[in-house]
């Protein structure tokens, strides 16, 4: 064969071997975590992780109620204030200010926001609600969250309402239904898979959040429902857990760290779901 | 459609004039909460701005741009001692070694999404890549922390160690002792986390190729790799920067993963085994302790972080923009 030939061909094996090997080593590391959180953390999930609050240092029993949830109040929370903030903001981006200039500056900017480290989020809650308020508290928790939902939410948003057909607008004013009706009632129901699948993956990034709740939510070590004091949380008490001498500790914080991947990921999971059976329809 | 009709369907004149106002008036105040959202978006930029200065207004009037590049970090000192150049090394090191990382592998699994795997097997691997960014942050600390911490210092970096010893400059890079925390450890989490934004954004772009393009290099005979070098890559090399930005972006400000495995030594060595510290791990690890200059030094700090994010994410907005309208003619 022609010299010339037989290098191409080989150059190409050999890139086309590294690129599956490349693949291979994404997905390895999916499998090889998956695989350390079930070893570890299946043997620790019993009733009581469910049922008792957690323990002091040392003790034998105890499991993680507080903690969960406190984690379920604070993300619903941080969701139910970032998530129709959001679709609002989107809905203005995507119907009203399609060609202003407010637009583009509003959606770079949130651009922006999407990809900020949640630990300036932190600190901005911090110095904006924890320190006037003269302390930490689930509620500066809750609005940390919200921060980092609403960037999500617009762009789900601003891009689920870009993919309505203009026509069933167009169809909808003829009839004389006013603007304000024609998004809300028929393009909201027209994107409402799209909506929803935005809202689903604001809550899955939120829902394993640790950094933005060290210094706003804190955490503690008892069952509280008020959101003006700390509130115990799964992310910040696996923090603390993981890192203590504590054999029960340890193995607390390893089967909480396997409920919220699995919720997270399903989570992430149920959202593509209902974005693919959108885009198949 | 079912939309007002029983307003309509009661309408008599008086009642017709005052749904029309009643459209009128909803329509208007539909349009100003749109709006006031839209806005509130900027406003929270406003917002973190205005407090990091705020708060970090004392540590910038006590040690002013000299806080760049002092070492010394000393908060117990009297009165405290704050440097921030080593934690912006740490930064600045950790995300470069995982962008080496995470760069060809990202492009590589991109290609092999694209040109080369079977259909069937696309879906699932490409949500199995997708599922990477999907886990939370501090369970990449955690296995960092107990399983790849242990396994590097066990194996790869004595490994290292061996075969560049004695060898000028490489010799000093990877230098021992073997540790289970360590820049290095935590530039490969990190290159895992990023590895799904550079391949889900290069897939993106990848696909924005005209087939045509595409088809007429197969047809002059051109093999996978010489498509996706002549052929895709210089036809999407913004949005991949673009993407590759993005990544940076969040490799930059990544903060529970690095605060696990990093160490948070704020002393500068020049081994890449050694532990180091980052912006982010150093602020998530002493904030809660912390008071008066040492916590203004600590926002500061994160001030830093803000502004280079800031710059890295709006050149990568800028340049996939670009792609979007070339994509766009």
């Amino acid at each position: 064969m022609n010299p010339i030939y037989a290098s191409r061909r080989r150059n190409d094996i050999i890139i086309r071997t590294l690129c599956v090997g490349a693949a291979l080593f994404g997905v390895t590391w999916l499998a090889l975590i998956l695989f350390t959180l079930f070893y570890n953390g299946l043997s620790g999930i019993n009733l009581a992780v469910f049922t008792q609050d957690t323990p002091p240092p040392g003790s034998t029993e105890g499991g993680l109620r507080n903690a969960i949830i406190g984690s379920i109040i604070m993300t619903v929370i941080g969701v139910g204030i970032g998530a129709p903030l959001g679709l609002f903001a989107g809905t203005y981006l995507a119907e009203y200010g399609k060609h202003d200039r407010l637009t583009s500056v509003i959606r770079f900017i949130n651009d922006i926001l999407l990809s900020a480290p949640s630990i300036i989020i932190g600190l901005f809650i911090y110095g904006a609600i924890v320190v006037p308020m003269g302390g930490f508290s689930a509620f500066a928790g809750c609005l940390a969250l919200a921060v980092i939902v609403i960037p999500v939410v617009v762009r789900t948003t601003e891009d689920m309402l870009g993919l309505v057909p203009n026509p069933l607008r167009e169809a909808a004013s003829a009839l004389g239904l006013p603007r304000s009706l024609v998004i809300r009632r028929i393009a909201y129901r027209a994107a409402r898979s799209g909506l929803i699948t935005g809202v689903l993956l604001a809550t899955a990034r939120v829902a394993g959040e640790t950094a933005p709740l060290l210094f706003t939510a804190l955490s503690n070590q008892f069952f509280s429902l008020n959101l003006t004091k700390t509130m115990a949380n799964l992310p910040v008490t696996i923090n603390n857990f993981v890192q203590s001498p504590y054999v029960h500790w340890k193995q607390l914080a390893w089967s909480g760290a396997l409920l919220i991947t699995l919720t997270v990921l399903a989570l992430n999971i149920g959202a593509r779901l209902l974005g693919a059976e959108r885009t198949s329809k | 459609m079912a939309v007002e009709s029983d307003v309509m369907e009661a309408a008599g004149p008086y009642d017709r004039a005052r749904a029309l106002s009643a459209f009128k008036l909803g329509d208007i105040t539909f349009y100003w909460i749109t709006r006031a959202c839209a806005i509130s978006v900027l406003l929270i930029l406003g917002g973190i701005i205005i407090s990091l200065v705020v708060g970090a207004w004392p540590a910038i009037r006590e040690y002013g741009l000299a806080f760049l590049w002092t070492q010394r970090w000393a908060p117990s000192a009297d009165p405290p001692v704050l440097g921030a150049l080593g934690p912006i090394y740490g930064t600045l090191i950790t995300s470069v070694i995982a962008m080496m990382i995470a760069i060809p592998v990202g492009l590589g699994i991109a290609v092999f999404l694209t040109e080369i795997c079977p259909l069937w097997l696309r879906r699932p691997i490409g949500l199995a890549i997708e599922l990477l960014a999907g886990i939370p942050s501090i369970i990449y600390g955690m296995w960092g922390f107990f399983v790849l911490g242990p396994f590097l210092a066990n194996t790869f970096q004595p490994f290292m160690i061996s075969v560049f010893d004695g060898v000028p400059v490489l010799g000093t890079i990877f230098a021992g002792p073997p540790s289970y925390l360590s820049l290095f450890n935590a530039s490969l989490i990190l290159a895992i986390m990023v590895l799904p934004f550079i391949t889900s954004i290069s897939v993106d772009v990848f696909k924005t190729v005209p087939p045509v393009l595409k088809e007429a290099a197969y047809g002059v005979g051109c093999t996978t790799w010489e498509v996706v070098r002549n052929v895709v890559i210089p036809y999407t090399r913004v949005g991949v920067i673009g993407g590759v930005m993005l990544a940076l972006g969040r490799a930059l400000g990544e903060t529970m993963a690095v605060t696990f495995i990093i160490g948070n030594s704020f002393k500068i060595q020049s081994s890449i085994f050694a532990p180091g510290t980052t912006i982010s791990a150093a602020i998530a690890s002493e904030f809660a302790e912390s008071d008066g200059l040492h916590q203004s030094g600590l926002i500061l700090l994160g001030l830093l972080l803000f502004v280079l994010t800031f710059f890295v994410l709006a050149a990568a907005r800028l340049m996939l923009l670009r792609l979007e309208k070339k994509a766009g003619n």
